[in-house]
């Protein structure tokens, strides 16, 4: 099976989310960063069904000389190679980003050979915008199955399953496919050390894509005013029992 | 002009985040008349209801994939429908559904699209706010397009009632291929019913790293029970292993709204807080007094979460022995 996987570097905010002074990014010199949950499980299902089907798994990102950690992070974890779509800081909208991608898994596919599979997340941890996958999956002409718990390929056939409230709703479509996961699909191994001296030896292709203008335009970014409470101290230790059984009674939550 | 809001259907009607859509494209585009579509629906039952919230006429789209939830289908059939009304926008509720299918209008049209918008101006161009990060930050944005596609987030607005009678029925098979009939639920695996679901209890308490391990958790289970309510966890505790996913809470976990929500050893990260902005009330568990959580929580108790839990749960039995007793 030749598998690819899109991934997204993220920032890792902590307790609070601080902004730059134009408010059109996270401060972000503080913190870490990561691939996105959802997409963490795309790429441990995809070093599964390699390992499992053998062939060849590839991930792709596009955004900025940076992300090649995520890149590298999934190849630590057992991703065959990677392509990096390099662009400067400015976040892409969700068109723009699927247009670049469909761009270079045209010409993956050409110098490569076709996908059997391609794995999105369902949506992106930081512009949660549902819909770079569905927008490549048709651009392609491939079926698309959003928002997976469950993958399992039955030759040319993938069965997915989606948590729905009281069950399982599953899906069945033949391959080539491109599906969008959520995280709990499996649990993703951490990677090894030999894993991450190996990542750094694997290839990763290089294209600068042109940004057209965006048509969902980013102003400015707010910082929602949660209320910023302050928290009654019921007290310290195990003395504090009392006091807290008076909240639940007050509460109703005795009977 | 008009707007078209696409309704999805659930056992008794039509779901809540549809009919708050609804409120929504009434506001945004005042005097406009309100065009709605719903899939397989039974017309008579539902025209009266979509009346009710404000819509004129109800097209429902007919062909036997509808029986059960055919995603790529339906965003044809809105696709058709959209290219015979004159239309400034196309909403739909921000569930998993509703975002589903409108990207895929988006993708069908190749028209930009704005997910889970609590707040829009109308144009040209729309202006809307939109969430990210699950609810932990606000995005205001231009929307350049004759059409504007978007969701509403859910809870951005409530729903509303108007006094108009039934909506106007028109019924239409949409131009459906074998493409389209593609990607459509096959079978339905009911899981085993039973216990208190996440998402739906009243009392849940959680455990995050402070927990320790899996066995850390036993006297956080017990302390669920004693209230009646279900076990929560954070990331960490998913990541090792200590709990299944599904007891997850956050962003990419569940969202819940219980009464009281009982955090012990969580440290608060934003992705967290994300899932628990429904609960009525937070008590947090920590030994640092400086933990974020603190500042959305309502209560604290600074301690080690493996003293103070089961001295909770002793106390609720002392408390409950006694109330017995006195009757
Ligand atoms: C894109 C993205 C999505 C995410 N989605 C989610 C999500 O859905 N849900 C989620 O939970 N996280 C999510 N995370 C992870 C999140 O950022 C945090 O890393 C995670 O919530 C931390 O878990 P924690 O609070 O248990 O651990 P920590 O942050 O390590 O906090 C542990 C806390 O326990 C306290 N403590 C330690 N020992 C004790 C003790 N014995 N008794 C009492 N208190 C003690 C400490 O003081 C500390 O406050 C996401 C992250 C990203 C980047
Ligand atoms: N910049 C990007 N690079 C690679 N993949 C992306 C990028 N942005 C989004 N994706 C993929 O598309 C999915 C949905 O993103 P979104 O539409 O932004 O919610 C993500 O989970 C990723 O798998």
């Amino acid at each position: 099976m030749r598998i690819l996987v899109a991934v997204k570097r993220v920032p890792m905010t902590g307790g609070t989310i601080v902004l730059t002074p134009d408010a059109r990014a996270i401060a972000t010199q503080h913190l870490g960063f990561t691939i996105s949950p959802h997409e963490e499980c795309a790429v441990e299902e995809a070093v599964r069904l390699v390992e499992r089907e053998g062939g060849e798994s590839v991930v792709l990102t596009l955004g900025p000389p940076e992300a090649e950690e995520q890149l590298r992070d999934a190849m630590a974890v057992g991703i065959d190679r990677a392509i990096h779509l390099v662009t400067d800081e400015e976040e892409w909208d969700g068109q723009a980003t699927a247009g670049a991608i469909v761009e270079a898994v045209r010409a993956e596919e050409a110098s490569s050979g076709p996908f059997d599979l391609l794995l999105f997340g369902n949506e992106s941890a930081d512009a949660g915008g549902y819909q770079v996958g569905v927008r490549v999956a048709h651009a392609l002409g491939l079926p698309c199955v959003t928002g997976l718990k469950g993958i399992e390929v039955r030759g040319r056939l993938v069965r997915c399953e989606q948590e729905v409230p009281g069950g399982r709703d599953v899906f069945e479509v033949p391959l080539p496919a491109l599906l969008t996961v959520k995280e709990g699909l499996n649990l993703p191994r951490y990677p090894s050390v030999p894993g991450r001296m190996r990542a750094r030896q694997r290839p990763i292709a290089r294209h600068e894509p042109q940004r057209p203008p965006a048509r969902l335009e980013k102003l400015r970014f707010v910082v929602p005013e949660g209320e910023r409470k302050e928290a009654e101290i019921l007290g310290r230790g195990p003395e504090a029992a009392p006091k807290v059984v008076e909240l639940l009674d007050q509460l109703g939550l005795l009977r | 002009m008009s707007v078209l809001v696409l309704c999805e259907r659930r056992s008794d009607g039509i779901d809540e985040p549809s009919l708050q859509a609804l409120a929504f494209a009434r506001a945004l585009y005042p005097g406009t008349s309100v065009h709605a579509l719903a899939c397989g629906v039974a017309a008579d039952e539902v025209a009266p209801l979509l009346g009710a919230y404000g819509v004129e006429t109800l097209h429902v789209a007919e062909h036997e994939v509808f029986d059960t939830y055919a995603p790529h289908a339906v965003a044809r059939a809105a696709v058709e429908l959209a290219g015979r009304l004159r239309l400034h926008a196309l909403l739909a509720g921000g569930s998993e559904q509703g975002n589903e299918v409108v990207a895929r209008v988006g993708a069908l049209l190749d028209l930009p699209f704005a997910a889970n918008c609590v707040a829009a101006e109308a144009g040209p161009p729309l202006r809307v706010t939109r969430v990210r990060w699950g609810g932990s930050l606000l995005e205001e944005a231009l929307l350049h397009a004759e059409l504007a596609l978007l969701t509403v987030a859910p809870h951005a607005v409530a729903a509303q009632e108007t006094n108009d009678g039934p909506a106007a029925v028109e019924r239409f098979a949409p131009a459906l291929d074998d493409a389209d009939l593609l990607v459509r639920v096959r079978e339905r695996a009911r899981a085993a019913g039973g216990g208190v679901t996440l998402a739906d209890a009243k009392v849940v308490v959680s455990a995050g790293r402070g927990a320790g391990s899996a066995e850390g958790f036993a006297p956080v289970e017990e302390l669920a029970a004693l209230l009646g309510g279900a076990v929560g966890c954070s990331r960490a505790v998913t990541m090792a292993g200590w709990r299944p996913h599904t007891d997850q809470v956050g962003q990419t976990g569940t969202k819940i709204a219980p009464e009281l929500y009982i955090a012990c050893g969580i440290s608060g990260a934003t992705q967290h807080m994300a899932g628990c902005k429904g609960a009525k009330r937070i008590l947090a568990i920590n030994t640092d007094p400086d933990a974020p959580i603190l500042e959305s929580a309502d209560y604290a108790v600074i301690g080690d979460l493996h003293d103070v839990v089961p001295a909770i749960a002793a106390a609720i039995r002392a408390a409950r022995n006694e109330k017995a007793g006195a009757e």
